[in-house]
């Protein structure tokens, strides 16, 4: 055997030349301007929601009688609030609150999300049709709606916001995932997984979940400004973050009172939000450009 | 060889697996109900056994049922009658969940060494697999026999921390087989191993497989539409038509004297690398009919150039023509050439 063994190693053919996939991803991606655009911004409002609070040229939380919903000045340069609370600090410190609400209903409604899709997909059967028709149900519902809806019955407040935002993120997840799952399930290495003798739970999460991944993180990332909408939303419609927090939707909602006279308190928190959905929207299309091999 | 699968079958008397009148048919088409209204019959009535040591093949054109005898015996799916014994039991009715454990002396190797590793593994751990779910081994006693069965199968324990993309057909049908290898299995269903790969890599892997079976006196199913490749590896060759298995013999009687006129037609269209040997070629008229609407009688009825009337409405019996060569027609004792 051994002899054998050292001419098939010499026979077997040379290993042909590896691609590195990260480095062509990387390659692919960044001819994407738009969408390496939308990741600075990212990357940079990030940066800000960590080091926002303690970067902030005044508190932002004092009140400055002397200049009351000031216009954008050298002083103030976004302006100030009815109470004289500086606008830009405002909203420096207000990306924490905002993006942190956006990003946890987004983990927890995706999370969940996952979980029944791969259930769905995998099993099949009646407790697929169950989830799906639940989720349908959930879809004749507008997102917004459901989560105000939601929001009512347990209450205002920052938490049941985020309840709410990642409820209507279940379905919409559920769905894409048992999608994926669907297309990997008919992979002949799953067939291969159940020949060898794996349990269908391994089967599940080690050979199906990690064929869905791709589908997750695109539609994560574009799903992330539509809960930042969302949150921002509801603050706006008095739901989430009480007055007297900065959050920019909150700001917002303030600000609408004095929409005449000083458009500055809408504007910029508007422009901010705006900007944040824009540039998670692009980082997801690209991404989706990028990973889709058919798009290519 | 002959002598040697003789011998290992006279050494042990029970066969390691025995086929007893299995069938297999799927819906394909249902009622408003959901009932279904049309089937295609894949495997009909199929019995044979395979002994211990010896590669037993099973041949056919693609449709014929060969692919679903295989995972039938491998209980990926379930039969719809007839009985399947494995080293001494009956799987053929068992769950899903009292067939897992069975996996372990009974692997598969496929046909398509692209789709069947998983993309996002490192090969070693796509060779460990079945030791981590059927054993109680350490990660590093797992690593350990996963890069020893690479250089059992001709490849360097360097390549253990690739991933399948960065290998050729052959080598990820060599990482294939170290897989199905990894749990000393008795029996490797290998359904069509070496149909996607180059004729030049071909003869490569088809030795791999008959030393590795010396080597861990391994028995093999093979499956393969390809007679060169079969008559290369094959103990015992059985023959399919529509479902049906209509002769059996050892290697070199199914070769140097075929019963059937399915087989005889099948052998004479096998090419020969001689271009002055003026061969008789058998041409079988007509198309092959659909497994949903299997013929009547005999299935090959419609396509023999030797049928008569009562092959069209009387099925055929089972008749033992010399050791181990079972033929399935009303007249094994007629050539059709």
């Amino acid at each position: 055997m051994s002899e054998t063994t050292t001419s098939q190693t010499a026979s077997a053919e040379a290993l042909p030349k590896a691609q590195n996939p990260a480095k062509q991803f990387i390659k692919k991606f960044t001819q994407r301007k738009s969408a390496v655009a939308g990741l600075a911004f990212i990357i940079f409002i990030l940066i800000i929601a960590v080091i926002g609070p303690s970067i902030t040229p005044y508190n932002p939380n004092a009140y400055d009688y002397n200049a009351l919903l000031a216009g954008p000045s050298p002083q103030h340069i976004w302006g100030t609030d009815e109470f004289g609370r500086d606008v830009f600090s405002r909203i420096l410190a207000g990306a924490q609150l905002s993006l942190g609400t956006a990003l946890t209903a987004s983990v927890i409604g995706t999370a969940a999300g996952v979980v029944l899709g791969l259930i769905a997909g995998f099993f099949g059967g009646i407790v697929d049709s169950f989830i799906m028709r639940v989720c349908d149900v959930m879809f004749a519902f507008p997102g917004i709606l459901l989560a105000i809806a939601i929001v009512a019955i347990i209450g205002p407040g920052i938490t049941n916001v985020m309840i709410g935002v990642a409820v209507f993120t279940v379905p919409s997840f559920a769905r894409i995932i048992r999608g994926a799952v669907l297309e990997v399930k008919s992979e002949l290495y799953v067939e291969v997984a159940q020949s060898i003798g794996c349990s269908r739970l391994r089967t599940m999460f080690v050979h199906v979940f990690p064929g869905t991944l791709q589908a997750l993180i695109v539609n994560f990332s574009m799903n992330v400004g539509g809960a930042i909408l969302s949150a921002s939303s509801l603050s706006f419609l008095g739901f989430g973050a009480s007055v007297t927090q900065a959050e920019w939707g909150a700001i917002l909602s303030q600000g609408r009172n004095y929409l005449a006279t000083a458009p500055h308190l809408v504007f910029f928190p508007g422009l901010v939000i705006f900007l944040t959905v824009l540039a998670f929207n692009l980082f997801g299309d690209g991404l989706r450009d990028t990973l889709d091999p058919k798009l290519n | 060889m002959p002598e040697t699968a003789e011998n290992r079958a006279s050494a042990a008397e029970r066969p390691l697996v025995s086929v007893k009148h299995l069938s297999k048919r799927f819906p394909v088409s249902k009622n408003f109900f959901g009932r279904p209204t049309k089937f295609v019959y894949a495997v009909n009535d199929v019995s044979f056994d395979i002994m211990p040591g010896e590669t037993f093949s099973i041949v056919g054109e693609s449709g014929c049922g060969k692919s679903t005898t295989s995972r039938l015996i491998n209980r990926l799916i379930a039969p719809d009658e007839g009985e399947i014994w494995f080293d001494g039991t009956d799987i053929s009715k068992l769950s899903a969940k009292e067939v897992q454990p069975l996996r372990a002396k009974m692997q598969m190797v496929f046909q398509d060494p692209y789709g069947s590793l998983n993309p996002r593994m490192k090969v070693q751990d796509l060779i460990a697999e079945p030791l981590l779910v059927h054993t109680k081994m350490s990660a590093g006693e797992r690593l350990k026999r996963a890069l020893d069965l690479l250089e059992v199968v001709g490849l360097s324990r360097a390549y253990g921390e690739r991933y399948p993309h960065e290998f050729s057909g052959g080598q990820r049908q060599r990482i294939g087989i170290a897989r199905a290898l990894s749990v000393n299995p008795k029996l490797i269903i290998a359904d069509e191993p070496v149909s996607a790969l180059d004729v030049s890599i071909q003869a490569q892997v088809l030795n791999l497989l008959r030393d590795l079976q010396e080597e861990y006196n391994l028995t093999y199913l093979f499956i393969s539409h390809d007679l060169a490749v079969v008559e290369m590896i094959s103990d015992v060759v059985a023959v399919m038509y529509l479902g049906h298995i209509v002769e059996i013999a050892p290697n070199e009687e199914l070769y140097g004297n075929p019963r059937h006129p399915y087989t005889q037609a099948l052998l004479s269209a096998v090419p020969v690398p001689d271009p002055d040997l003026k061969k008789e070629h058998v041409l079988l008229e007509g198309d092959l009919p659909s497994p949903s609407n299997i013929p009547s009688g005999c299935p090959f009825h419609t396509r023999c150039p030797l049928a008569t009337e009562k092959c069209s409405h009387e099925q055929p019996p089972v008749t033992m023509v010399g050791e181990r060569h079972m033929v399935q027609c009303h007249y094994p004792d007629k050539s059709i050439a």
